[in-house]
């Protein structure tokens, strides 16, 4: 895989889902938060990609 | 205020450095020992695949430098994975190619599926003292 967007998501997803795991001892309370997690890694991801789109190198 | 939860295990019976050992070995073990089922098996499985995919994406497993801090650190957390590093190295893999599109990412995943592992033994080594 080669595409910037499919890494973040994966790196996203497992960063996720062992914050979740570790933090909280219910299923539904992991899901809520490896949700919370997935969603402001790929938000913040977004937004310092566009950020950054102002300020070529 | 909330109750503790008693380890299965009582930590005369499971000393808490042989716990942090064996989950530092194998990731999700220390929690397996100490009956978390289903966290030991998503720490089991996720952390080892993360490592494996920071391979696949032709990542490098550093060796400690101390000429080169930066490259002794992210060796330092390299290690965090435990046995899977011993492994690697043995194998002569995880040498990484720096021309590679996802080199860094390689890198990234690598570096914190050791730091993540890392996390889960300090989790274990709460649990075996009861303080979880």
């Amino acid at each position: 895989m080669q595409s910037h967007f499919g890494m973040m998501l994966l790196f996203s997803g497992f960063v996720s889902l062992a914050f979740a795991v570790l933090l909280r001892d219910t299923a539904q309370e992991q899901v809520r938060l490896g949700a919370m997690l997935f969603a402001g890694f790929v938000g913040s991801g977004f937004l310092l990609g566009w950020l950054m789109y102002g300020f070529p190198l | 205020m909330t109750a503790r939860r008693k380890p299965v295990h009582a930590p005369e019976t499971s000393p808490a450095i042989l716990v942090c050992t064996l989950a530092w070995l194998v990731p999700g073990a220390g929690h397996l020992w100490l009956g978390r089922r289903q966290k030991g098996t998503v720490f089991l499985l996720a952390l080892p695949l993360m490592f494996l995919v920071g391979l696949w994406a032709e990542g490098q497993v550093f060796t400690f430098e101390l000429s080169q801090p930066l490259v002794a650190l992210a060796a330092l957390a390299d290690v965090g994975i435990g046995l899977l590093y011993v492994i690697v190295r043995v194998l002569g893999v995880g040498d990484g190619r720096v021309v590679a599109v996802t080199y860094e990412y390689g890198n990234a995943f690598l570096v914190v599926a050791g730091l993540l592992n890392m996390l889960v033994v300090a989790d274990a080594y709460d649990i075996a003292l009861g303080r979880k």
